[in-house]
Formats: C-alpha cells, sequence, structure tokens
C-alpha cells in the first residue's frame, strides 16, 4: 500500500514536467504567465478577465516569416480584439543568440510598425515551452472557460506567409470565427515553417 | 611605330582578358541553374528513395542562423563520405524571389558542393506532415534514411555527431 502510494506520489510528481515539455494540445486548460511588456509593465492572462479569449502568438523580431506576419498579427488584433479575442505577442527567443531580439529592440520594433497589443519578453524561456511553441510564429489561440483559458486552436496563421492576398486558408482568422459563431475550429491545428526558437539548452 | 605595336598589344590582352571571364560566366551559367525550383509533390520522390543508397535531406534557408551554422558539417560529410552509397540532398526555404539576390550568392560564397533544390510550396500544413508528423515546422530539420531506417533531427548539426551518425548508419562502426 505504502508503496503504491509512493509511486502514485512520484507519478504525479514526475508526469508533471513531462507534460510541460510536451507542451499544450487543442483542449488544454493554459496556466497563467506574467510577462514583461514593451512599457516596462507585466502582462497576465488574469488581466483579461472581460475578454472571451486571446490569441496568443509567438513572434519575434529577426525572423522572415515572423516579419512577414507583422502587418496580418495587426490586422488580427485590430478586428478581433472588438470582437473579444484581442493579441498577445510573447517573444521567445534569447538575445545573447539573436541581439535582434533584445527587449530595446523589441521596443524599436512596436514602435516603429505600430503593435497595437503587448509584446511581451520571455525572459526565463520558461512560458514558451509551457505551451510548448517551436518556432515563430506559432499561434495559441485560447477561449475563456469560466475563469479558465482553454486552448482551443495551434499553429500556423494562414498558408501564404509570400503574399497576404494570395492566402487561401486564413487558418487563425476561420478559427476565431469558428469560436464566435459557437462552433469548434476545424482544423483545430496547423503547421507552418517558422525560425526555430533560439535557445540555449536546445543547442547541442 | 613603337606606340601602335603597343595598342596593338594591349587589344590583344584585352580580347584575352574578356575571353577568360565569358569563359568563367559561361562555366557558372549551369551551376545557377542546378538550383531546381520545386512543388511538393515533384520533391517526394527523394524522400522515399529505394535503392541501397543513404540519404541526408537538410531542410534549410539561406536567413536561418543555425542552418547556417550547421553548413559546414554537412559539407564536411560529403566530403568525409563521398567514398560511399551516401547523398545530401539540401532543401532550400528560401523565399522564392530571393533566389537570385540571396540564395545563389549564398551557396556560391559559401562554394556548397551538395545538390540544392528550393522548394516553393505555399501548403506547408499539408506537406509537414508527409515530411514527419513529428516535425512542427521549425528549420533546420535533417531527415537522414536508408533501405531499413529513417531518422529525424531538428537541431544544428556539429560535424562530430553528425560523422559519428553517418558512421553508424553505414555500419562503419
Amino acid at each position: 500500500m505504502k508503496r503504491q502510494l509512493i509511486s502514485l506520489v512520484s507519478l504525479y510528481l514526475f508526469s508533471v514536467p513531462q507534460v510541460f515539455s510536451q507542451g499544450y494540445n487543442v483542449g488544454d486548460q493554459v496556466l497563467d504567465f506574467k510577462l514583461k511588456n514593451i512599457d516596462g509593465k507585466y502582462v497576465s492572462l488574469s488581466d483579461y478577465s472581460s475578454a472571451k479569449g486571446v490569441v496568443v502568438v509567438f513572434t519575434c523580431n529577426h525572423c522572415p516569416y515572423a516579419q512577414a506576419y507583422q502587418d496580418r498579427i495587426i490586422e488580427i488584433d485590430k478586428k478581433y480584439k472588438l470582437k473579444g479575442f484581442p493579441v498577445i505577442a510573447i517573444n521567445p527567443n534569447d538575445p545573447q543568440i539573436v541581439p535582434e531580439d533584445s527587449y530595446d529592440n523589441m521596443i524599436s520594433r512596436a514602435k516603429e510598425k505600430g503593435y497595437t497589443f503587448p509584446y511581451l519578453i520571455d525572459e526565463t524561456q520558461a512560458v514558451y515551452k509551457m505551451y510548448g511553441a517551436k518556432h515563430t510564429p506559432h499561434v495559441y489561440l485560447l477561449q475563456k472557460e469560466g475563469k479558465n483559458f482553454v486552448v482551443k486552436y495551434i499553429g500556423a496563421i494562414d498558408d501564404n506567409y509570400e503574399d497576404a492576398t494570395k492566402v487561401t486558408h486564413p487558418y487563425l482568422a476561420d478559427a476565431l470565427d469558428a469560436l464566435l459563431a459557437g462552433r469548434a475550429p476545424d482544423p483545430s491545428s496547423t503547421k507552418a515553417i517558422g525560425c526555430s526558437i533560439k535557445d540555449k539548452h536546445n543547442e547541442k | 611605330m613603337q606606340q601602335l605595336y603597343i595598342i596593338i598589344m594591349r587589344v590583344v590582352i584585352l580580347v584575352i582578358l574578356l575571353f577568360f571571364t565569358l569563359q568563367i560566366d559561361i562555366a557558372k551559367l549551369p551551376e545557377l541553374n542546378k538550383i531546381q525550383v520545386m512543388k511538393f509533390d515533384q520533391f517526394r520522390p527523394y524522400l522515399s528513395r529505394q535503392n541501397d543508397t543513404m540519404y541526408l535531406i537538410n531542410f534549410w534557408a539561406s536567413w536561418c542562423a543555425p542552418c547556417r551554422e550547421e553548413l559546414p558539417a554537412i559539407q564536411n560529410a560529403e566530403k568525409n563520405f563521398s567514398k560511399y552509397k551516401f547523398k545530401i540532398l539540401l532543401v532550400s526555404l528560401d523565399f522564392p524571389n530571393q533566389l537570385k539576390t540571396h540564395l545563389l550568392p549564398f551557396i556560391k560564397s559559401n562554394q556548397i558542393k551538395s545538390e540544392v533544390i528550393l522548394l516553393d510550396d505555399h501548403d506547408q500544413n499539408r506537406w509537414i506532415d508527409i515530411v514527419d508528423p513529428g516535425w512542427s515546422g521549425e528549420i533546420p530539420f535533417t531527415v537522414i534514411y536508408g533501405k531499413d531506417f529513417r531518422e529525424f533531427y531538428s537541431h544544428s548539426f556539429r560535424s562530430e555527431e553528425l560523422d559519428s551518425i553517418l558512421k553508424l548508419k553505414l555500419k562503419l562502426l
């Protein structure tokens, strides 16, 4: 009995990091975070108590794919924040590896592009790991259920990084429209090429 | 008279120089044309060749820093294992409109000897899963396969690591 209890306790203890390292799946309830915004203030999901959900985008300054989507992320934020789904952008990269993604450079990029949403720095690189983000840009669409935020869609913004006017599948906008219409997004996850997240611990 | 002689000599030298420059340009042209721009379905057979050769397929882009960092390791492997049945294909995900401005100059200045193709297919959501359902789309990404194995790597290789994987797979260890 005692042994069973110990193995149960250790299963509980050791299964948690496993879940973290694999990241969130669609349907998972997320933990809150507290990250520094470009204005020096800290932002958490709990600040969004009146929203229907949030669009969490892991993105950065240096990556050409992330750059290709800068304007589109602004458009998504402008359109869907009015409907209850604002964007929160998070830079997961270590600026020691990519100086272009430093906090100061984030501030200049946000100013230059006129970001309408918070642009947070994942200083300890714990949040991107918790989510399981693999590259920039990488989207996690969260919907509020009671007090909790639940993952409803993971993946790409759309299917044409080169030309916004030639998009045939606006995956993220479709997922947002589905949630607003009370439906589950379909597809609920998609894939796209992106820049690997720059983390010293991932380098071999 | 002597002046005329000098002028003629100069013209001859110029013509010779011009000839060599042209020769070099002509020699380079087929090199550039070697980069084929492909849709995924054209490229797909490269992922499952059925013969006794081992293949390394590396997804990269000239703007991707960790991709650039591992290129010397891959180029070394090409040299070190040239006697074996082993082939490398570099699949560039550079922006197609930067083929001439970025990709080709990069290949030239880094003297890349491996075969390079440019994969220009927007339906990434379809083809990433076909390459490997476990791949999320980050680059660099490498597939190494042979007759009886297929392995995936989503980090930058160092020479020693890559060489020891290849030795093991070529059964040289």
